[in-house]
């Protein structure tokens, strides 16, 4: 979930210097200028923010497209895209919506309010998530807690965002990176104040009114000094969308003693067997741990898209600061995944976890890529990585790109890695004790994944767990 | 007297190697048989073709259980109607909780049985009681299936859930191998006390130590992918003093 269902793209000539309408409700196929600029009027922004895209598209237009991740797709044309354009109009009830879908919320245990919303079915005014949402929104205001929509804080907040935004991801950080800042279309904005503790999972209570977010997400949380907050981005259902391309940035800034905890669930549609119709998904997560003893967990369980590129990462600047990654990644269909972080110690003491978990199935390709770098100012610094693969079926792959840079000599790195198939033996001692076959790979699954499921917040882990199952339905054999 | 299983003219391959030449045997209801042979006579492979293991191939007979050819079934179909093997070598399964892999099959039976499932409160219960009786200790059941257990808790976490699923025919697969004295002396415990004049027992081992704690009513020797000798507990006397010799082979 997590994003705005729009309008199928009108075939229409783009010609160049082609004025847009203010009036339009989508922009026609094509970057330029002109659309940078219809978009930020669209959405009422200062000029200033409107100077910081026309800055990212300059420097965009000049860089290339990387291609080290190993993942293959046609050249995607950027001026055949459409890059702003109004929500899709409403259905009318869910006797409209693909019963594959249906059959997944269904399977989910999604209730059906939920449902609608999800599908893009219009619903209730009245229906108990608004009001529960203003409930909690109040709530939060009293502890001083910002929680809104990026374009909200953009305007209503704008010291914080001229001094975080691009403070961790530069605007030209890289080619995605720099074609979100200028063209992004919404995402979330969260402060949490000194001291605060967020008394709830960010994201969970409203992510039916979070839809709002665009093929272009950006989010920016920042954690002030104490503070601690949860936020859960995506949601298990799957999310088709007639947009391919997608390109979302998210930065975490976690000041002195702040931890913050990140937990994704990717389910965009991968395509079918030979990968037609899938998301591209070229997202870049950065975290800075920017005081002492701050903390940062990344963790994200990613089934879906047809092309999965995908660092979250944390700087270790702050003395004693924490960085953690989890990861499930399943590909299955003809989905490729190239996935895993960077772990970059500064300061002094260090430390860093990685426990990322590939699963392939049929014809899907997994590789975990992942890089520590220890600073030469990172006395006693220390990671451990485990990266395992699990490998159903022989047509699938399963790689592992571990990048390790040290240049402090009191550093401890260790790294472990794993392959394995879901050998006959373990299928077979559970089939012997009476368990059927589909159950008993799901099972050897679960098991395999347990130590990222677990760093999950519970209500996010047992859409986990379904989402799993449902994935893994027909991938054997 | 009633027969348990009956077995016809099995023949049975391995990548295309026939191993099993002609099984004839029948296992009579509530009795203990022993299955004995050199290395490469087809012990392991008969267990085999008995649960369905996918690596044996039946090219030719039947395997009679409870009045139905079950060559074909799925081996949880075969396990679900009461077939139940410990295995010589059980295989860990990181990450799965050894208690909640036990009510899921626990359960899987009762559906097969037309039975409620048992919530986890009932089943702890009935986990905590059974472990117990075998002295096992209480933390195994919160470890992961086989992960990092001794070959002796292999082997009576093994017990552990014949005693849970109380299967009606129980094959032992060279369960004595890596035990000591101590532990042959607890599985063969839990084992004498399953038997209750109903369920049916087959027993393959090298040797004779097991069959002193748990007294076989039939020896069968095999040999050459065919059972070649049928009697009591005396043919293991003869085999201990000659070796397999004596029915054609060394060992």
């Amino acid at each position: 979930m997590g994003m705005e269902r729009v309008d199928k793209i009108i075939n229409s000539d783009y010609e160049l210097g082609f004025e847009i309408d203010i009036e339009e409700e989508k922009a026609p196929p094509g970057l330029s200028e002109e659309t940078i600029k219809f978009i930020s009027r669209k959405k009422g922004e200062p000029q200033w923010m409107l100077d910081l895209r026309l800055k990212a598209f300059h420097a965009w237009q000049k860089m290339e497209e990387p291609h080290w991740a190993k993942v293959t797709y046609p050249p995607i044309d950027y001026q055949s895209i459409s890059y702003w354009a109004a929500p899709k109009k409403a259905l009318e009830s869910l006797d409209e919506v693909d019963p594959e879908i249906l059959r997944a919320y269904e399977k989910l245990g999604i209730p059906l309010e939920e449902q609608k919303a999800l599908a893009g079915v219009a619903v209730d005014a009245v229906l108990d998530s608004v009001s529960v949402k203003t409930t909690f929104v109040e709530e939060l205001r009293k502890l001083g807690i910002i929680f809104c929509s990026i374009s909200e804080a953009i305007r209503d907040y704008p010291d914080l965002i001229k001094k975080y935004m691009f403070s961790v991801v530069p605007m030209t950080d890289n080619f995605f990176a720099a074609l979100n800042a200028a063209v992004f279309s919404d995402g979330t904005f969260v402060y949490i104040p000194k001291g605060v503790r967020c008394p709830m999972e960010l994201s969970t209570y409203f992510r039916i009114n979070a839809q709002n977010t665009g093929q272009f997400e950006r989010t920016l949380i920042i954690a002030d000094e104490g503070s601690y907050v949860s936020y859960n981005e995506g949601c298990s259902a799957p999310s088709r969308d007639e947009n391919q391309l997608h390109a979302a940035v998210v930065e975490l800034i976690a000041h002195r003693d702040a931890h913050i905890n990140y937990s994704t669930i990717q389910n965009w549609y991968p395509g079918d067997s030979e990968g037609r119709g899938g998301i591209y998904n070229f997202v870049t997560k950065r975290g800075l741990c920017e005081g002492e003893n701050s903390k940062i967990t990344w963790t994200q369980v990613e089934t879906g898209s047809l092309i999965t590129w995908k660092y979250p990462s944390c700087i270790l600047k702050g003395d004693n600061s924490v960085g953690e990654f989890y990861s499930v990644a399943i590909t299955r269909l003809a989905q490729q995944a190239d996935t895993g972080t960077k772990m970059i110690h500064i300061g002094k003491n260090t430390r860093s976890l990685i426990v990322s978990k590939g699963i392939s199935a049929q014809k899907g390709q997994n590789t975990y890529r992942g890089l520590v770098k220890i600073h030469e100012s990172a006395e006693g610094a220390k990671n451990f990585s485990e990266c395992d693969s699990l490998l159903i079926g022989d047509r699938c792959g399963a790689h592992t790109f571990p990048y390790l840079e040290s240049r402090s000599a009191s550093a401890e790195i260790e790294h472990e890695a794993t392959t394995s198939k879901i050998s006959e033996e373990q299928l077979f001692y559970l089939r012997q004790r009476g368990i059927g076959e589909e159950d008993a790979v799901s099972m050897i699954v679960h098991g395999f994944c347990k130590d990222v499921l677990s760093k999950l917040p519970m209500e996010f882990a047992v859409e986990a767990k379904a989402l799993l199952d449902l994935t893994l339905e027909g991938a054997v054999g | 007297m009633k027969k348990s299983m009956e077995i016809r003219d099995l023949h049975g391959e391995i990548n295309g190697k026939e191993i099993l030449k002609g099984i004839d045997l029948d296992l009579l209801e509530g009795k203990v048989h022993a299955v004995m042979g050199p290395n490469g006579a087809g012990k392991s492979t008969l267990s085999k073709a008995i649960v369905g293991h996918p690596d044996v191939e039946v090219t030719k007979g039947e395997i009679i259980y409870k009045g139905e050819n079950i060559v074909g079934l799925e081996p949880e179909e075969r396990a679900l109607r009461g077939i139940f093997m410990a295995f010589q070598h059980p295989v860990e399964i990181p990450g799965v909780n050894n208690a909640y892999f036990l009510r899921t099959a626990l359960n899987a039976k009762r559906k097969f049985l037309g039975l409620p499932p048992l919530n986890a409160a009932e089943f702890l219960r009935l986990l905590r009681e059974k472990i117990r009786e075998l002295g096992m200790k209480e933390e195994m059941i919160q470890r992961s299936l086989n992960e990092g257990f001794s070959g002796g808790e292999k082997k009576l976490n093994e017990i552990l859930q014949m005693e849970i699923l109380q299967p009606d025919f129980v094959i032992l697969d060279e369960i004595d191998s890596g035990l000591d004295i101590d532990a042959l002396k607890r599985v063969s415990d839990a084992v004498n006390k399953m038997r209750d004049g109903k369920r049916t027992f087959m027993i393959i081992t090298h040797y004779r130590k097991i069959l002193d704690y748990i007294e076989p009513d039939y020896v069968h020797i095999l040999k050459g992918g065919q059972v070649l000798e049928t009697g009591g507990i005396e043919i293991v006397d003869a085999l201990e003093r000659e070796g397999y010799k004596i029915f054609g082979e060394e060992q």
